[in-house]
């Protein structure tokens, strides 16, 4: 497997704050709208198809 | 209102009918539209006379296709009519992307240097029509019917009977081989009772032509979800003549008669142009696509071409620039089976190759389908995100699809394609259509294209032969040596095709490649030239492994 699905994010507990705090003023459409926005930059970032396919594959599941 | 006449080809009772005679033709076409003008020109240039019947005695009402593109012009140029379309086309490189109220990005399709042909023109599609009919005029092998409806088609095993309605009543005609290209709601499907499937779009266009004197430039629009018209996306494209053409998504609650109402229509035109602009509609229309094609393009002695066989979504210009390339794909091999240089089990590969192209075209129109018109609010916000981004940052860019260039399909995996062996050049593989380039012939400018003959042509680089021809079972293949007949100045050729030294194509007869080698080697242009005209070739390659 392609994906990286070990922990990855060196200070785990601040990534997480950072998401939630930088979207606790916004209603749940915006909120919506910047996750969308997100996924497309990240996957631009990590622009490997087969990582992407996986990936999507894996959230669509849950991962189970 | 409308500022072009539209011509009356008026309508002449036939000998056959007159005598009661029933004639059997080798060729009737059904259907006067621009892929049936097409196969009449492209099978009369293969020696082949043809009959085409059409309904009606005039062109297209409206604009229609609009769109275009590059290997249609040079499939027309073949046929001799591209220039003239060129001429009295608009051609245009610039398209402009905006979302709400703001420019989202531009894109300029800077056409590739050293090609005969733009990427791309907008024409009218009643321009298009009459200038084809003007060329099918003046040959000799067509016989342009107007007011000749098909009432029924019969098959038998080596023809069809049909009983064709006209003014002075009803006759009956007989043809070894129907072209079918009868539209979207084609006729002739229903009688043969083939399948046309696929998927549906819930949502509706309304689709205009006005006339103006506007200081737009000549670019292609596309607006999401504009302040004039929200929710919805709008396209503008600059067509001959200070006519342009506007798209207005109307979504699938709206009420198709009560938008075609100037009343409805004018208010949202002017909201789109402003107060000030002047114009005057020419033409609505309203629509409502499907993506979807028939089950074999081959139904006995019947070929379907053009809307008949398939329909696609309108975004990236696909519906008749694809039917232009069925007609290029069937006219040569049908003229082979006529002639006895091919068997029948040739045309299947018609519906091998097409039906491939269909399917990417129909894969195409639908993903610019489902970005253009999300069809949940997930899908919407991707989108939205998409054309957010795409303001700020070039990665966004290629992501936003408001229809792509309409571009030939590939028949990477057709039967009547040899496939590669060994060292093979760079350059075009089998199944691709040849790459134009300026070349010099006689010591005069010329383009590449035009060498290519009307059969199948082998074109090597260098002196590697003295014959001008190569023989292949019932038919020959005309020799073209880089360096003989026709030379490459600049090198663009030799590029394009990935050539050095040795280095030899063989082309079918729609300029297609079917082969390629590093080197020059008859038995085995023999040999691929059979495999590409539908010969079993089995044999051969066993003996030869």
């Amino acid at each position: 497997m392609m994906l990286n699905l070990s922990p990855n994010i060196a200070d785990p507990d601040d990534f997480y704050a950072e998401l939630i705090n930088n979207q606790r003023d916004l209603d749940e459409e915006q909120a919506l709208r910047m996750n969308a926005r997100l996924i497309l930059l990240l996957a631009n970032h990590i622009g490997d198809r087969e990582v992407l396919k996986e990936a999507i594959g894996c959230a669509r599941t849950a991962g189970g | 209102m409308t500022s072009y006449i539209y011509p009356k080809f008026g309508y002449r009772r036939s000998r056959e009918q007159a005598e009661g005679i029933v004639k059997r033709h080798p060729i009737v076409v059904v259907g006067a539209g621009p892929i049936g003008l097409t196969a009449a020109l492209d099978c009369a240039a293969r020696g082949q006379p043809v009959v085409v019947l059409d309904d009606n005695d005039t062109v297209s009402i409206g604009s229609r296709a609009v769109c275009y593109a590059k290997r249609p012009l040079e499939i027309w140029d073949r046929l001799g009519c591209a220039a003239p379309m060129v001429e009295r086309g608009v051609s245009w490189n610039v398209g402009k992307v905006f979302f709400q109220d703001e420019l989202s990005y531009q894109f300029d399709l800077l056409p590739e240097a050293d090609h005969q042909w733009p990427a791309m023109i907008n024409l009218q599609q009643y321009h298009l029509e009459e200038m084809l009919v003007a060329k099918c005029r003046a040959n000799p092998l067509i016989e342009l019917r107007w007011k000749h409806r098909l009432l029924s088609l019969k098959q038998a095993a080596d023809h069809a009977t049909l009983a064709v309605e006209t003014p002075d009543g009803i006759f009956t005609m007989e043809a070894q081989w129907v072209i079918a290209c009868d539209g979207a709601n084609s006729d002739v499907r229903k009688m043969v009772g083939a399948e046309f499937t696929g998927q549906f779009f819930q949502d509706r266009f309304l689709i205009a032509d006005v006339a103006m004197k506007a200081d737009f430039p000549t670019e292609r629009w596309f607006w999401f979800d504009p302040p004039f018209h929200p929710g919805q996306s709008v396209l503008l494209h600059r067509q001959a003549g200070n006519i342009w053409r506007i798209d207005f998504q109307l979504g699938w609650d709206a009420n198709p008669e009560e938008e075609k109402r100037p009343e409805r229509v004018i208010p949202r035109i002017r909201a789109m142009l402003g107060e000030d602009t002047e114009f005057a509609l020419e033409w609505v229309s309203i629509y409502q696509f499907a993506c979807r094609r028939i089950d074999n393009f081959r139904q006995g002695r019947v070929l379907f071409a053009g809307d008949a066989a398939h329909q696609v979504s309108p975004f990236g210009a696909r519906g008749a620039n694809t039917g232009v390339q069925d007609i290029d794909n069937l006219a040569w091999k049908l003229a082979m089976v006529l002639r006895g240089e091919a068997s029948e089990a040739l045309l299947d590969s018609y519906h091998e190759e097409r039906a491939y192209a269909a399917d990417d075209n129909i894969l195409n129109s639908t993903r610019a389908t489902d970005f253009i018109t999300p069809k949940t609010k997930p899908s919407r916000y991707f989108r939205d995100a998409v054309l957010e981004l795409a303001r700020h940052h070039g990665f966004a860019r290629p992501l936003v699809n408001s229809g792509r260039l309409s571009t030939p399909t590939p028949y990477v995996t057709s039967a009547l394609n040899t496939p590669d062996h060994g060292a093979v050049p760079g350059g075009l593989r089998p199944g691709t259509n040849a790459a134009d380039a300026p070349i010099t012939m006689d010591g005069k400018p010329g383009w590449f294209l035009h060498c290519l003959g009307d059969g199948f042509t082998v074109v090597a680089f260098g002196k590697v032969s003295d014959k001008t021809e190569i023989a292949v079972g019932p038919f020959t293949a005309k020799l073209i040596l880089v360096g003989r007949d026709i030379e490459d100045p600049t090198g663009v050729l030799a590029q394009r095709y990935g050539a050095s030294p040795g280095t030899t194509y063989l082309f079918r007869p729609d300029q297609y490649v079917a082969a390629r080698w590093s080197g020059f080697d008859e038995a085995k242009i023999t040999d691929a030239a059979l495999r590409a005209s539908g010969h079993d070739t089995a044999d051969r390659t066993e003996l030869a492994a």
